[in-house]
């Protein structure tokens, strides 16, 4: 599918700037400018067309949706689902909290969608595919999903309503089902896609930095870690591989668009994908700054048992993708 | 004018305060421009996701960065 973009590149370092095939530097220079071209151009496409399915199903709308329909068990997988298609900034999570809880939402049935919103989001999906390929991506999607909806599903039946901060009980007191209709903006489809694109746009150049440092961090390790190094230390024998590695992970708070590029290097090096996968979803899942916003409405114990359950997850799922793939 | 920007403190939140500024300052529009940041006081306006810009007590946009086009929009009309 990139051919072309392949061509070029190799025309402009190896004939244009005249750098010699095999060395070190062009090599790593030319990885450097395919990749970041490659992934820029699958983000501006993936990010945009979120946008498109999100302006149909804004938050508002899942949220009546959750809170009115009958699911029959459904309403974690739903929850779950909603969550990949809504841009998810960590500082919304508060309100979105809130939001949910006082329409009535089951409190597992949120913890499903905060699980999911920033696990799997247009931006992961973009980088996934830009650098893993599709078929990771989807085993990476629907795994996200799953993960939401298990971890919801389990933190429901703790029944941890009595852990919530008390303003947040006086709001569950006082919650009920909205019986109003959620009246979606009227807004034309021409009308909407201006906006769209320009926010596309603005998401792009907001992680425009890191992705380009994480592309060259991950250039610079292409070109001179040997293949397999990592093998030795968290091949796919050694047991504490995926724990230790997620455990890790879960304080750090980076954006995926850094962190991606440095992993597929990884990957590509010898360490196993599940373990790379759970570290990948334990720092973009669960980070410390989410725990101090989530203070507001949670008590530490509540915060404690939410990561927990995610990371146990995490760690499940991290050791059936290192069998499975 | 009555202009609240709804947030809790995020870089988002703080771009849109800046902009809501300079849109205000550039066009010289008669406004007072408060930023809400408890998110007690955010969730009166039952907003989930946020930034949000509330003009006049109505909420004009949540969610996202409108472009200083947009902005002037909800300032004058």
């Amino acid at each position: 599918m990139f051919n072309w973009l392949q061509n070029i590149v190799d025309y402009i370092v190896f004939e244009a700037l005249g750098m010699d095939k095999g060395k070190h530097l062009a090599e790593a220079l030319n990885f450097f400018i395919y990749d970041s071209v490659k992934i820029l151009i699958l983000l501006l496409f993936i990010i945009f067309l979120m946008g498109i399915i999100n302006s149909y199903f804004p938050i508002e709308k899942v949220q009546n949706y959750l809170s009115r329909k009958k699911l029959y068990g459904f309403e974690y997988l739903m929850a779950s689902l909603f969550g990949t298609v809504t841009p998810f900034c960590s500082c919304s999570s508060v309100p979105l909290f809130i939001g949910f809880v006082s329409g009535g939402i089951p409190l597992g049935v949120t913890f499903a969608f905060l699980i999911t919103s920033p696990l799997v989001n247009e931006l992961a999906i973009g980088l996934f595919v830009g650098l893993f390929g599709l078929k990771t991506t989807i085993i990476y999607v629907v795994s996200g999903v799953l993960l939401g909806t298990i971890s919801g599903m389990l933190l429901q039946t703790f029944k941890l309503e009595k852990h919530l901060t008390a303003w947040v009980k006086d709001i569950l007191a006082n919650a009920q089902k909205e019986q109003e209709a959620f009246i979606q903006e009227k807004q034309s489809f021409s009308k909407r896609l201006p906006i769209i694109w320009h926010e596309a746009l603005r998401i792009i150049k907001g992680i425009l930095p890191y992705l380009l440092i994480g592309i060259a961090v991950g250039g610079l390790m292409h070109g001179y870690i040997p293949e397999g190094f990592f093998e030795k230390y968290m091949s796919k024998d050694n047991f504490f591989a995926v724990p230790v590695s997620t455990i890790l992970a879960v304080p750090m708070y980076s954006n995926a668009s850094g962190i991606l590029p440095v992993i597929q290097v990884l990957v590509a090096k010898g360490i196993p994908l599940g373990t790379a996968i759970a570290f990948m979803m334990a720092v973009v899942g669960l980070s410390l700054p989410e725990a101090m916003l989530l203070k507001k409405v949670m008590t530490w114990k509540l915060i404690a048992v939410f990561f927990g359950t995610v990371s146990l997850c995490i760690i499940i799922s991290g050791y059936i993708f290192n069998l499975i793939i | 004018m009555e202009i609240k920007v709804l947030g809790t403190g995020c870089p988002n939140c703080l771009k849109l305060e800046k902009n809501v500024r300079k849109v205000v300052e550039d066009n010289s529009i008669e406004a007072n421009i408060t930023k809400v940041q408890d998110i007690v006081d955010i969730m009166a306006y039952k907003v989930m996701s946020t930034p949000a810009l509330v003009v006049n007590e109505v909420v004009v946009s949540k969610g996202r960065i409108p472009n200083d086009k947009e902005l002037l929009e909800f300032f004058t009309s």
